[in-house]
């Protein structure tokens, strides 16, 4: 099977085989599934039993699909209530691995895995390499970052699965990247579309031509970027620019990914159970209309995540797709229904730069966050006004707060974003308080 | 023996400075001279006025941050060597330069730098005891006026 | 000190072979690996030129009639001259910096990957890793080897990882409190962060569960040892490995704690003089020297490290039958080891030659306050580039620090000087102070 699926011809990986399974049989699947999930968090879930018991609800009420909506919500906020283990559901010795994001404050999220769980992660992971029509032949370069954040190891355990040749780069030095693509012959590329744009216009700088690398597939995901984006990128770079989906609370990159055709995001419906709901009444919303993302993962085993609200504002594409696969789609996510914004992969809550601001200064300066939207990329500066405690009258003085204050951003947040100082009274006030975010996006 | 310096910071944006030396005329501050250090973000202004005080005052009111700081004025030969002799006292001393700039008026033949050194007192006695004329507020406003 | 005790355990049969069952199975891995070398064009070269015969290699002593392998010799075969396999039957590449920029890449098949994490797990075992165990990984990942060596050597121990990856210190110790973390991987000096931020904050020594860590990645000392076990109260664990021969894994401690057990079924190991190439005699410090006889995408002969170490060949109480390696005490040529990653000085006058306005006078600095190596390059500028604006110069700057960030990886202190200041050499130029000791 494996030698005939290495053939070009044979369209369908082995791991995809669930991407194209008949309706009624995806359906039953899911119901099966989600029955059995109801149980494992019920019984293991503190937090999961208690709201369920509150609501009189038990786990052998769920008969149909619909009776998801029985269940209660989960909110990032009780992964960071939970913290740091309140929601595994096994005993730790069966947990090989953790990963963690960062939570609306200081603290991490900690999510947690099994053996089978990391198991589902590759397949999940060898299926959107699959959409994107990579194969075992293939050399995928990771320029996602390693480590902690779910991007970097989820997409090299996938492409590892898919059988392909795997260089584990990471994020930055742009001319080894560029280098790498070209001397080893990348087929396939996974990285934050900003990073990716950075590529493109390091490799004018180097004089690389596009034409004469072997690059044909790009996977881009963890933040949001726009279809605009796409066709700037496949026409400057001639390769495939593909959206993948995913968040770690829920597993990782690998939740739903874009195939050729282009148009929306395959969910992998038989491991993750989705729902759109209106982000203020809660009310189901038909297909087609935007509401928020609703996410059960039916087959999570270390942290099952019943209904979790993903503040990611989208809608489900019902009609069947060209491809082939049965799986449903959603559109791109066109926006939060929070404040939370994305920069460079790491999602960003402006309490988390506030924190950050408290800690070097003993009352909290006027701050302001200014976003703006650069050739389709969210970028943002935090403004900060100078004080006369911490002015003092040399450079050296003003770049020692200056580094403080962005160390201590770049420490909660963990990425770097650029810090101004400016004048006192130079923000804006709104009945005495400072808007905190200034959103300029949409001005582009 | 040293001088009151005013020290403003600056955003790096257009028409700022302008603003501040009209703020300054119109309340009738004299600026007796001035430094700019740059940076690719943001500068700050030094100045030696008439009214530090004042100028202080009237800069805070408007929203701008103003520090008053030392420094030492220090008259040195207009010649080759002339900046030279004065480091070498400060150097034998184990005093550091922090910052300096230079007046804008002269003082008979002389020309009068402005020092910011990491310890101020040492400083001045080491220059006062090799002779060096350390000039003070009094000192120095007479020769603006003349 | 550490109360925790690690029991002796041996993970596979291959580490307690009789010496004369582990050289049967070293010559016959041998000869298969003299035979696999012929698919590199470069081998076929350098045994045509030392007209050697690759039939005619058929014992262990023969090997020494071979020719050495550099780290000039890989980056002159950049990028594939040296895969011995399909470039398709490769499954990962890693790679480390190298002199010119390029990185020496290495490459690995799903075999060679198997065989590593192995390697990586048996050492991890011997320095007592248990499937319960829950391990923090605080090395860098990436095209580096020592992240990904240990953390498939910790996941085929059936052990939880946790991939913390480099930096963060704060947010390393929260998780290693909250997650109740048994046991750590970094590099020493990265140890000596984490010690000192724990001591610095008053951090109780029961908040943490922590009862051993695993270091390598450059080398250190028994002093450090002592220093890090005494103020966190835990055992650490020396290892040994380079990418080049195949990463971590190639050596480890046991829990006798005395030199590191080198894989011989994997390696074999020759200690040498560095200037006449002759074997030093047994227990005698001399240049290390690895041929790989397992490794199937990149297999190696004779490489030379450039690390100098002792071999011991007396049994080990452990009941390993492989030799041990003392710690790394030097090198045999000028690489400097900083934050774990290998630089060439040669890198940093190649990084300013690509920066217009720089003088190729340059002099480097290496210290550790507070326990974190510390770079400073002073580079002089030439005459025309001294500018009065602070913002070109700082421009300046900002260049050279990413030409040095592009091609050693690390991030140094620039410190521009004026043009003639820097001490110029007559013969060979002494342009790296190394302040660090222990």
């Amino acid at each position: 099977m494996h030698a005939q699926w290495n053939d070009r011809e044979s369209l369908v990986h082995p791991s995809s085989a669930p991407d194209y399974i008949r309706e009624e049989q995806l359906r039953s699947l899911q119901l099966q599934r989600l029955r059995a999930i109801t149980r494992h968090a019920y019984e293991n879930q503190a937090l999961f039993r208690e709201r369920m018991d509150e609501t009189g609800v038990s786990p052998d009420d769920i008969q149909t699909l619909e009776d998801i909506r029985k269940l209660p919500f989960t909110q990032k906020t009780d992964l960071r209530d939970t913290y740091p283990y309140g929601l595994f559901a096994v005993p730790m010795n069966e947990v090989v691995r953790l990963h963690a994001s960062s939570g609306t404050t200081g603290k991490p999220i900690v999510v947690a895995y099994t053996n089978e769980d990391i198991e589902v992660w590759k397949e999940v992971m060898v299926r959107s390499f699959a959409c994107a029509g990579l194969h075992s032949g293939d050399i995928i370069q990771n320029a996602y970052g390693y480590g902690l954040f779910t991007g970097g190891l989820g997409a090299h355990y996938g492409a590892e699965a898919l059988g392909a040749t795997v260089i584990p780069i990471s994020g930055g030095n742009s001319e080894r990247q560029i280098m790498v693509m070209r001397d080893f012959g990348t087929t396939a590329i996974c990285a934050t579309p900003s990073y990716f744009l950075h590529l493109i216009e390091y490799a004018e700088k180097m004089g690389i031509k596009w034409e004469d690398l072997p690059l044909r597939a790009g996977i881009f995901g963890a933040e949001p970027w726009t279809d605009e984006m796409r066709k700037y990128i496949e026409e400057k770079t001639g390769i495939k620019a593909l959206d993948i989906y995913g968040l770690s609370e829920i597993i990782g990159p690998g939740v739903g990914m874009a195939c050729e055709q282009q148009e929306g995001l395959h969910i992998f419906e038989d491991h993750f159970m989705i729902e759109i709901v209106d982000p203020v009444t809660d009310e189901a919303m038909p297909d087609g209309e935007e509401g928020e993302l609703i996410i059960t993962t039916l087959s999570k085993k270390a942290m099952p995540v019943m209904r979790y609200r993903t503040h990611d504002i989208t809608s489900i594409i019902a009609e069947k797709c060209g491809c082939g696969r049965t799986i449903r789609r959603i559109n791109r996510i066109a926006r939060r229904s929070d404040d939370m914004f994305i920069i460079r992969g790491v999602n960003v809550f402006p309490s988390q730069v506030e924190a950050a601001l408290l800690k070097v200064e003993e009352t909290l300066p006027h701050y302001q966050i200014v976003l703006t939207r650069d050739g389709g990329m969210d970028q943002m500066e935090v403004q900060v006004e100078v004080t006369a405690n911490v002015f003092t009258d040399t450079v050296r003085g003003v770049e020692a707060v200056h580094k403080q204050l962005s160390d201590a951003i770049a420490h909660i947040l963990g990425i770097r974003v650029k810090l101004k100082l400016v004048e006192p009274n130079t923000i804006e006030r709104s009945m005495g308080k400072a808007k905190r975010v200034i959103d300029n996006r949409q001005n582009d | 023996m040293k001088l009151k310096q005013l020290s403003v910071f600056l955003e790096n944006k257009p028409g700022r400075l302008r603003e501040l030396c009209a703020l300054l005329a119109d309340n009738n501050i004299n600026m007796i001279t001035i430094s700019l250090a740059d940076t690719e973000q943001f500068g700050i202004l030094r100045l030696i006025v008439s009214d530090c005080e004042a100028a202080k005052n009237i800069l805070e009111e408007k929203g701008f941050v103003a520090k008053i700081t030392e420094v030492i004025a220090v008259e040195v030969n207009d010649e080759p060597g002339g900046l030279r002799d004065v480091l070498q006292v400060e150097e034998a001393a184990g005093i550091s330069v922090e910052y300096m700039y230079a007046f804008t008026i002269k003082s008979g033949e002389n020309a009068v730098l402005l020092f910011r050194f990491d310890d101020m007192d040492k400083a001045v006695d080491a220059l006062q005891s090799t002779g060096f004329k350390v000039l003070d507020s009094v000192a120095l406003f007479q020769r603006t006026d003349g | 000190m550490s109360k925790f005790v690690v029991e002796n355990r041996i993970r596979d049969k291959e580490e307690s072979l009789s010496r004369a069952e582990l050289e049967s199975l070293q010559t016959s891995r041998l000869r298969k690996t003299i035979e696999q070398v012929q698919q590199i064009p470069f081998y076929q070269k350098r045994f045509a030129e030392a007209g050697i015969a690759p039939g005619k290699i058929q014992t262990l002593d023969d090997l020494q009639r071979l020719p050495f392998t550099t780290k000039a010799d890989l980056r002159g075969e950049y990028p594939l001259g040296m895969l011995a396999v399909d470039k398709k039957d490769v499954a990962r590449y890693h790679g480390s910096s190298g002199t010119t920029g390029q990185p020496t890449m290495v490459a690995y098949t799903q075999n060679d990957l198997n065989m590593w994490s192995n390697l990586c797990a048996r050492f991890l075992t011997g320095g007592g890793l248990r499937p319960e165990h829950s391990v923090q990984i605080a090395f860098g990942y990436g095209l580096f080897t020592g992240g990904f060596g240990l953390h498939y050597g910790v996941e085929r121990v059936g052990a939880s990882v946790i991939p913390a990856a480099a930096g963060n210190t704060p947010k390393q110790i929260m998780l290693m409190m909250d997650m109740q973390v048994d046991a750590l991987v970094c590099t020493p000096s990265y140890a000596l962060n984490i010690s000192e931020f724990i001591i610095q904050n008053d951090i109780p020594r029961n908040a943490l569960n922590l009862k051993y860590a695993h270091f390598g990645g450059e080398p250190w000392t028994e002093d450090m040892r002592t220093r890090i076990e005494d103020e966190m109260g835990i055992l650490c664990f020396n290892n040994y490995g380079l990418s080049e021969v195949i990463g971590p894994g190639v050596s480890g401690e046991c829990a006798a704690r005395d030199g590191m057990h080198i894989a011989e079924d994997a390696f074999i190991v020759e200690c040498i003089n560095p200037d006449t190439l002759e074997p030093v005699d047994p227990g005698e410090e001399g240049e290390l020297v690895f041929t790989s006889l397992s490794k199937e995408a990149m297999p190696i002969i004779r490489y030379r490290t450039r690390d100098i170490a002792a071999l011991n060949p007396e049994p080990c109480i452990c009941g390993r039958t492989h030799v041990r390696m003392s710690r790394v005490t030097g090198r045999s040529d000028d690489m400097l080891i900083i934050k774990g990653v290998n630089v060439y000085p040669s890198q940093i006058e190649q990084a300013l030659l690509r920066v217009k306005g720089t003088a190729p006078h340059y002099q480097i600095e290496v210290d550790r306050p507070d326990r974190k190596d510390v770079v400073s390059v002073k580079v002089e500028m030439t005459e025309e580039s001294f500018s009065s604006s602070m913002k070109d110069m700082q421009e300046l700057k900002d260049r050279i620090d990413r030409a040095i960030q592009t091609i050693t990886g690390l991030r140094m202190n620039i410190e521009l000087v004026s043009p003639n200041t820097l001490e110029r050499f007559v013969g060979k130029a002494q342009r790296v102070v190394d302040h660090r000791c222990g």
